[in-house]
């Protein structure tokens, strides 16, 4: 088992040095001059050869690289020019908003999703599996934006019940950060509540085929047990596997919503660092997701290895 | 043996058809197929030049879904809108599948140390979700056509390398494939006779379903402001330049996205569609 855990880990860190290297090229063949991009284009010779020369520029790729990496891993992220301060503390004030945002979503998909996929299951071939199956089959590939845009057009610019832009953590005003988080809410979570009740109901259909869920209805245990109990319980790993999975994606599914309803959080500050090259904000997001990534599969590969054996040796 | 293979494609296609739900999926496939197809013959107007004296115009007779911000025919762009979704959706999705399925196909059946560097590439592609590693990638390729075609096409090399893999693991050591490398066949002779013909079911599946999901990255792209270059029309872009014109006309910023929405997903019901028929047994799985 320790030997297991260490190989898995031994690939994590191989796999986020490559990632670290393809960053650091990915930003460093951007078009564009690193110097101009920052000062603009009116400077002179003499203002750009300073900036040349304090950026690192007349080194060779490799110790540049280096460079960054050690600043990266004892925590100096550089500084982002477009909002002149330290990336950290950038990412320090967005992430939370970003983040708040993202697990409400992904606790109400799951949670609605669970509800639909059971209620679908357990009623195969009704009128309200038909329905809500094609619902989920319609909500799960809905383009975010457009819900985002739908949405704000209604409840914002027709009925003018629900804010259309801006966002407050509760921290803040409760009643203020209910009301703003409505809509991007929705926007985020119908997708999700979708693809979870699509996962849920065909988790559902195939256990409760599986003979022991005719044992336990013949040895005449009620319905609502036989599908809480018996048939929920194994029918929902693979949604929680979902889930886990949907974690990744809080940031990139947050960017088009953020940048929708005006929020500041890590999804308009990526797409922004991009559209304006503020290297070094780009630089630390996409790593920073990659270690997410990384970490998790870690978590979930080990957790496999300790639930079944037989993956060790593999 | 002509016939029989017609009676073949009929018993096929009955069997593909037989939920309404697939042929309500093929019908907004084929729809927005026609409309890309023979786009300059359905309207009068012009996609690209617009007209002054017509801006934001909400639907009339002559402008069914009214005008844009500097006079052009919504509908005309929802129209030209739909060719590119649809040659940037399936050229990526070429892309992706051709490199994807050569790596493995190679890696899963040489082993060793090309399995070896092929899964640490596919490692890291994968260590970011698919729309970063366009947006990271956009950084580098720019905007455009062709740009997209590829970031798209890159960001999803590694599903069909995943799935190639594991077809190809549980195929190398059956008996007809020992049996013929035992007759002496080359490697190659065995990899592409043998092996990725057995493949073809679950990679034909995942295409059409990867379709619309590139096509529903391309409009993220377009409406984030880093997909094609304009005036082309992209509904993404469309989107996203209707959505601060909403109190002048509706239409504009929403009829593109309702678009992208029935077209992933008459994609993706088809996918499944043919999953149920080509192999059942993958249902969950893929």
């Amino acid at each position: 088992m320790g030997r297991y855990i260490g190989k898995r880990i031994g690939q994590a860190v191989l796999v986020l040095l490559l990632v670290s290297i393809f960053t650091y090229l990915l930003t460093y063949m951007m078009p564009g001059d690193p110097v101009y991009a920052m000062l603009g284009g009116d400077i002179t010779q003499e203002q750009y050869d300073i900036a040349y020369e304090k950026m690192g520029l007349e080194d060779p790729i490799p110790m540049r690289y280096a460079r960054w990496l050690f600043g990266f891993v004892t925590g100096d992220w550089g500084d982002s020019y477009k909002y002149s301060q330290p990336v950290l503390e950038l990412m320090g004030e967005r992430l939370p908003v970003t983040m708040y945002l993202g697990l409400w979503s992904i606790i109400i998909s799951t949670l609605a999703g669970i509800l639909l996929g059971v209620l679908c299951g357990t009623h195969r071939g009704k009128t309200i599996d038909s329905v809500l199956i094609t619902c989920a089959n319609f909500g799960s590939v809905i383009p975010a934006f457009w819900l985002a845009v739908l949405g704000m057009y209604i409840f914002s610019l027709k009925l003018g019940i629900l804010p259309s832009h801006g966002f407050v953590l509760p921290t803040e005003g409760v009643a203020d950060s209910l009301k703003m988080s409505v809509l991007p809410l929705i926007a985020l979570s119908v997708g999700g509540i979708g693809g979870t009740t699509r996962q849920m109901r065909s988790g559902m259909l195939d256990v409760i085929r599986q003979d022991y869920i005719r044992t336990a209805r013949s040895k005449g245990l009620k319905e609502s047990k036989v599908v809480w109990r018996h048939a929920f319980r194994n029918a929902v790993l693979p949604v929680v596997t979902m889930t886990g999975m949907s974690f990744r994606n809080i940031v990139a599914g947050a960017v088009s919503i953020e940048q929708i309803f005006s929020i500041a959080g890590m999804g308009s500050l990526l797409i922004n660092s991009i559209l304006s090259k503020d290297v070094a904000v780009v630089q630390a997001c996409i790593m920073m997701i990659a270690i997410v990534v990384v970490l998790s599969n870690l978590a979930v590969d080990v957790c496999y290895g300790v639930i079944d054996p037989r993956i060790r040796v593999e | 043996m002509e016939r029989k293979k017609k009676k073949k494609g009929a018993a096929f296609l009955g069997r593909l058809f037989k939920r309404k739900i697939v042929i309500l999926a093929a019908i907004f496939v084929v729809f927005f197929v026609i409309t890309a197809v023979f786009a300059p013959l359905l309207t009068p107007h012009d996609p690209y030049k617009g007209d002054m004296l017509q801006i934001l115009k909400r639907p009339s007779a002559e402008h069914w879904l009214g005008t844009d911000e500097v006079g052009r025919d919504v509908l005309t762009r929802i129209f030209y809108g739909a060719r590119t979704s649809l040659v940037i959706g399936v050229v990526s999705v070429l892309i992706a599948a051709v490199i994807g399925i050569l790596l493995g196909l190679v890696s899963a059946y040489y082993g060793g140390a090309v399995n070896l560097v092929v899964s640490r590439i596919i490692d890291v592609l994968m260590s970011l979700p698919s729309l970063m590693l366009a947006l990271a990638l956009g950084m580098v390729f720019g905007r455009g056509m062709l740009s997209l075609m590829i970031i798209l096409g890159i960001s999803t090399i590694p599903t069909y390398t995943r799935i190639m893999h594991g077809q190809v693991l549980s195929i190398k050591n059956q008996d007809y494939i020992l049996a013929e490398k035992v007759v002496g066949a080359e490697n190659r002779r065995v990899l592409f006779s043998h092996i990725l013909p057995n493949c073809f079911s679950p990679i034909l599946v995942v295409l059409t379903s990867n379709i619309g999901g590139t096509i529903l990255a391309e409009s993220s792209l377009s409406f984030l402001g880093m997909g094609i270059n304009p005036p082309a029309a992209s509904w993404g872009a469309m989107v996203s330049a209707g959505c601060s014109k909403l109190l002048i006309n509706p239409v504009y910023g929403i009829a593109p996205g309702l678009c992208v929405w029935l077209l992933v997903y008459g994609f993706n019901v088809l996918g499944d569609g043919l999953r149920d028929v080509l192999d059942p047994r993958l249902r969950g799985s893929l």
